[in-house]
């Protein structure tokens, strides 16, 4: 029994809908990520879960109850979620304690006290019970606004762009931390973000939002290297379009040589193509007969991404391991290394 | 502090100008009045004598309290000649704290009767208050009614309406009552018409004549000109009234009057105004405007009042009211009568 | 740099600077204490026997009455007016606010005049039904207190409402996820967030209770400024007057001072926006329409129909060529004192803000204790250092052979002040619930980016507090604008207002004829309320 279920959901105000025929569903104890860029919906997806938008059409279920449809919704207090908002909203005028403990309404006394000091010890905040939110720092309110969320421990934990007020390295940290937090409590977590690193490093299964539409709903590997749709391929993750023709039925050609794939393209043979190259599809090879002029580098500690030019004009990008240094206008040679090819239809 | 150098900048050179454009010019000969009679009542007054004189005159209107504070304040710099207020006790407590000055006028004491004014001459009575019974005709006959004292007996329980103790009025009602009738005598008339109260006191007299007409009691004590401005509006109201204590001390009077301050600039200006203002022409405009009753013997009243008849009224000294007004407020405080 | 820089934070700046504001109030303040040293027992003995014991019983009714009141239709009608939707939403929205610009004293002499044995109400049901004796008597306990709450209740309205948009509904969402209704939310999260403006609002509205002579004597309520008035007014005995001021004041001082300690070390509402309202259902969406016309109907519409009645009665009689200038009066004084007493209270709260040190916080209390006493007696307590500095300033004049009344005394520059140290607590309330907003790291940001405190005033405070400024302009140009014993005791010779004229038809019971100018002081009150409702939807998307 999935823990959520999203079935042709419609969402909107007035006569104007936001987000169309949405579904997805998430196992138990999975990790969901919502991936887009604003005014794409997925806020509203994740408010509509919470009972805070009514459905204009479609249902959702929680654990196998039904909580909304076009003409009911559950009261939002009782779907027993917890949502993490991207602004924390903690109750300022409550010392954390009392944050992380005012969920926990059946609680009384040492019960409470313990779980409030075990949710408190689960984010590393041990000491700070006693303090304000405003004397916290923005990730220590973002690890209170997580304790809060899971000390009632709801069976799905929703997450509103959790950690885009905080800088990259923190963003990075916590979301590992939150991602072991939650397999750890065995939470079902749906998270929204605009950020893939976030959502790569979190999630189970993410699905791209494009327009009030969810493209591709998969693991974050597939949605890598298997894009359904030129979209998400050009949302995520680096890369470039070179034109190719398919040469039968699983293979193309082009500049760098032809690449096959097991399952058959479904185009015609010589129809022109873009073929997507990652800048992992791009190994430097001092031995390869194809050359490549370094234009632009860019230094990422363990590696280099180059932007290299082929002997057509095209552009490719290469991650190259760092000890490789090569200078711009330098040639380099390259070969080509795909296990996964894509193509699209030319515009 | 230079953070408020901005508004400031604003609002300094519009002060300044104010402080100029409201600085007084006394030029042409001028009168300064503080008083507690309101502006309507003496402006149309004001505005015939500088008529009739040319004589400028100044107003402040407050109330009496403030007004006095006010004088007391300025000392010996004050800019007021005149003060006018519309009770007896304000008058003597002036009097009393040295805010006025005696007064030589032949024309005053010609015009406003000896028990209607200062006996030290620092204030002049310019028209009477009286208080008196008021009846609904449909329940009582005039014949069930004599005197103040008497409607503290138990026959008018729960069928008097009374003003609040803490307007001046009944203040020198009961004060005037201590001087004639002693504290003891007065204390239980006024403890018998707590017990005798239909409702909770009023707020003002118009509201007493209201509960009159309306049955919601059969008796109570107002001033006449009040009664008057209701009959002048509603002339089917079954209100009447009766002069109290006719048979022995006569009815309750209270003034509104005059004095000339004691640092007053203009003081013989001053005393010209009130001179002026007891005599016929100014007397009639001065009582007929409010249903009062002038002081000056040779005005008749106004029309409306006029049927009410001739009345003897309580010669006691006005200023006893003063005088026994903290007397008559503690008194009834200890009887209760809020 | 260094020097300068130890120098500006010198500790003692901030008691002085708070000083130079609450001078103001503090002046007349220690010239009312000064009584002290008038000792006045026999009157102290005749009032605590036979007067204080019932008006502090009635005073304390009143004040818990009044203060329950207020926090009850204040908070409800904001939170339904700034989160939820219902039919006429918007309307009520800036109509609630309409009762801040009808004086009390009309109000309430309306509502007696209407629901008393002798009105319009209980005449018609004696005729219909034969008997009014069950209906309530108005002038009563309940009815004081039903009143003061209708005529006070939107000053906690106005700034309950403010917290309520600004911190919109994140919070009670936030509750929602972890369990809470929507109805415990708003107790558990969103009434506690908004403390500050509600206690703030409730402040103004119980200090206005303290003070107030006019109402209460409709009602023939005695309350302790009934007393206050008695020991001048009837015993002549000003010294025992004003002790008894002085105590009133005391007791609001101590009660600012405790609410001071239980807030310590809390921070309330953030800045937080939510795209959605409340969409109420059915039933209690008309219930909610029914209950805001309801209040709007007792509290201005009919008060206001019956002004427009005697209106059309006395209007031949009473309207003259003056009138015009007597709203140009009104409407120019109050407007300055808004503009004044708007920047003294954003100052005061900006010294506040930077000197925490206890003794700039007691000044700044006190400075806002103006509000709390009894006009009258404030007047007088203005009045007598101004005129003792005149007649200094006169002899000085003298001396160079000018010869002048006044100097001071009836300028405008006396005026603006003496209405500044008595609404000084209005403008502060609503400013400094807003300041209290600005998070120290925003400060602290400001100034590690090199802003003066001047300048964080300017370029920080300033625009994030816009909506307490508006608030509190407004709420000083509508009490100005009804004031009376402040403008009468310091108004130049013949330079009378709309509440100088309601004063002069009132004093001699002639309300009807008093509602003219009310009429007018309404009208007038209008204008910025509409404008400050115009400011403070554009919050809302």
């Amino acid at each position: 029994m999935d823990a959520l279920i999203l079935d042709s959901v419609v969402l909107g105000y007035g006569g104007k809908s936001v987000v169309s025929e949405l579904s997805f569903s998430l196992a138990p104890g999975e990790i969901g990520c919502l991936l887009g860029g604003s005014g794409c919906g997925k806020t509203t997806v994740l408010r509509a879960i919470a009972g805070f938008e009514p459905l204009q059409a479609g249902r959702i279920a929680l654990n196998g109850h039904w909580v909304a449809d076009a003409s009911w919704q559950l009261a939002p207090e009782r779907r027993q979620i917890g949502m993490v908002f991207q602004d924390y909203a903690l109750f300022p005028h409550m010392t954390v304690a009392d944050n992380v403990g005012f969920g926990l309404r059946e609680w009384t006394g040492v019960d409470k006290s313990r779980r409030i000091e075990e949710m408190l010890s689960l984010v590393g905040l041990d000491d700070a019970g006693k303090r304000y939110p405003h004397q916290l720092s923005g990730g220590q309110q973002q690890r209170v606004a997580l304790a809060r969320a899971l000390a009632p421990g709801p069976t799905v934990l929703l997450m509103d762009e959790p950690f885009s007020n905080l800088d990259v390295e923190l963003r990075e940290r916590l979301s590992i931390d939150v991602h072991h937090i939650l397999k750890k409590t065995g939470t079902t977590g749906l998270l929204v973000t605009h950020n893939q690193q976030e959502a790569f490093a979190m999630a189970d299964r993410v699905g791209v939002m494009v327009d009030g539409q969810l493209q591709q709903w998969s693991s974050p590997y597939a949605l890598y290297h298997e894009p359904a749709t030129r979209q998400i391929a050009t949302f995520v993750g680096d890369g470039v379009f070179l034109p190719a023709q398919v040469s039968g039925q699983n293979c193309v050609s082009f500049e760098l040589g032809e690449l096959c794939r097991i399952q058959p393209l479904d185009v015609p043979d010589n129809t022109a193509v873009d073929v997507l190259i990652r800048p992992d599809d791009i190994q430097h090879d001092d031995s390869s007969p194809i050359k490549a002029k370094v234009l632009e580098r860019v230094f990422r500690g363990a590696a280099f991404l180059y932007t290299l030019e082929l002997p057509s004009g095209d552009r490719v990008l290469s991650l190259v391991p760092s000890h490789h240094n090569h200078a711009v206008g330098e040639m380099i040679g390259i070969q080509l290394e795909i296990d996964h090819l894509v193509a699209f239809p030319k515009l | 502090m230079k953070t408020c150098s901005k508004p400031l900048a604003l609002v300094l050179p519009t002060v300044m100008a104010a402080l100029v454009f409201f600085t007084g010019s006394a030029s042409a000969e001028t009168v300064t009045v503080y008083s507690a009679r309101n502006e309507q009542l003496i402006k149309p007054l004001f505005d015939a004598y500088t008529k009739e004189t040319g004589t400028k005159i100044q107003v402040l209107t407050d109330k009496e309290g403030p007004l006095l504070e006010r004088l007391k304040a300025e000392g010996a710099k004050s800019p007021a000649d005149v003060l006018i207020t519309v009770d007896a006790g304000n008058l003597w407590h002036a009097s009393r704290m040295g805010l006025l000055q005696p007064i030589k006028s032949g024309v005053l004491n010609t015009n406003v009767p000896a028990n209607l004014r200062d006996p030290k001459n620092e204030w002049y009575a310019l028209s009477i208050r009286a208080r008196t019974i008021i009846y609904n005709k449909k329940f009582v006959n005039p014949s069930q009614l004599s005197t103040y004292e008497a409607l503290a007996e138990p026959e008018w329980k729960g069928k008097l309406c009374l003003r609040t103790s803490k307007k001046v009025y009944n203040q020198s009602l009961v004060a005037t009552m201590i001087a004639t009738l002693g504290e003891k005598r007065t204390e239980e008339v006024v403890r018998g018409w707590v017990a005798n109260l239909a409702t909770e006191v009023f707020a003002d007299d118009n509201a007493v004549i209201k509960a009159v007409g309306a049955g919601q009691c059969e008796v109570g004590i107002v001033n006449t000109y009040y009664l008057a401005r209701a009959l002048d509006k509603d002339p089917n109201m079954p209100v009447g009234l009766f002069w109290a204590n006719q048979k022995e001390r006569g009815v309750h009077v209270n003034i509104s009057g005059a004095g000339v301050t004691r640092a007053a600039p203009n003081a013989a200006g001053g005393q010209r105004l009130i001179e002026w203002l007891s005599s016929e022409t100014a007397q009639g405009i001065y009582t007929n405007d409010d249903f009062e009753y002038p002081v000056n013997s040779k005005v008749k009243p106004d029309s409306i009042i006029r049927h009410w008849g001739p009345y003897k009224m309580d010669l006691i000294n006005v200023s006893k009211a003063g005088e026994l007004q903290g007397n008559a407020t503690r008194l009834m405080d200890r009887a209760g009568y809020r | 740099m260094h020097t300068r820089g130890s120098i500006w934070n010198w500790r003692g700046w901030g008691p002085l600077r708070a000083l130079a504001i609450a001078a103001l109030t503090l002046i007349p303040l220690i010239v009312v204490l000064a009584s002290f040293f008038d000792p006045q027992l026999e009157a102290w003995e005749h009032l605590a026997t036979y007067v204080l014991p019932g008006v502090l019983w009635n005073t304390f009714v009143l004040v818990v009455g009044v203060g329950l009141g207020v926090l009850f239709l204040g908070v409800s009608l904001a939170w339904l007016t700034a989160v939820c939707d219902f039919p006429g939403r918007k309307f009520f929205s800036w109509s609630l606010m309409l009762p801040l610009a009808m004086p009390a004293y009309v109000l309430a002499f309306v509502q007696v005049g209407l629901l008393d044995f002798t009105g319009p109400v209980q005449s018609f049901l004696r005729a219909w039904l034969g008997s009014s004796s069950w209906f309530p008597p108005i002038r009563s306990t309940g009815g004081v207190v039903l009143v003061l709450t209708l005529a006070f209740y939107p000053y906690v309205y106005l700034l309950a409402r403010n917290a309520f948009i600004t911190q919109g509904l994140r919070a009670v969402e936030a509750a929602q996820m972890l369990g809470y209704t929507r109805f415990q939310a708003f107790w558990k999260v969103a009434l506690p967030m908004a403390r500050p403006w509600i206690a703030g609002g409730v402040t103004l509205a119980l200090m206005e209770t303290l003070a107030d002579f006019g109402s209460v004597s409709i009602f023939s309520f005695d309350t302790f400024t009934t007393a206050i008035y008695k020991a001048w007014f009837s015993l002549f005995n000003l010294s025992a007057a004003s002790q008894l001021a002085s105590l009133l004041v005391m007791v609001v001082l101590v009660l600012a001072v405790i609410d001071q300690r239980l807030r310590h070390n809390r921070r309330y509402a953030v800045k937080s926006f939510t795209p959605v309202r409340i969409s109420l259902q059915r039933g209690a969406k008309w219930s909610a329409t029914i209950f805001c016309a309801l209040i709007l109907a007792i509290a201005f519409a009919v008060p206001m129909i019956q002004l427009l009645v005697w209106v059309v009665d006395v209007w031949r009689e009473d309207f003259d060529a003056r009138y015009p200038v007597f709203l140009l009066h009104s409407i120019w004084l109050a407007g300055m004192a808004a503009v004044v007493v708007t920047v003294l209270g954003l100052l005061l709260s900006a010294i506040r803000q930077h000197h925490k040190d206890a003794t700039t916080q007691l000044i700044v209390r006190l400075a806002t204790l103006g509000y709390a006493i009894p006009g009258t007696v404030l007047a007088v307590g203005v009045f007598i250092p101004v005129a003792w500095l005149d007649n200094q300033l006169i002899t000085l004049a003298g001396w160079l052979h000018w010869d002048v009344q006044q100097i001071l005394k009836g300028s405008l520059f006396v005026m603006l002040a003496a209405l500044s140290a008595r609404f000084l607590a209005v403008a502060f309330q609503p400013i400094d619930a807003a300041m209290q907003r600005i998070t120290r790291n925003q400060g602290n940001a400001a100034r590690s980016l090199g802003l003066s405190p001047k300048k964080v005033l300017m370029h920080l405070q300033l625009p994030m507090v816009r909506g307490g400024l508006l608030t509190a302009a407004l709420i000083v140009f509508v009490d100005v604008m009804k004031e009376m014993p402040i403008t009468l005791m310091t108004r130049p010779f013949g330079w009378d207002t709309l509440a100088v004229r309601v004063f002069e038809m009132t004093s001699e019971g002639m309300w009807d004829r008093a509602a003219l100018p009310s009429l007018a002081i309404v009208l007038a009150g209008l204008l910025p309320v509409i404008l400050l409702i115009k400011k403070s939807e554009s919050g809302f998307h």
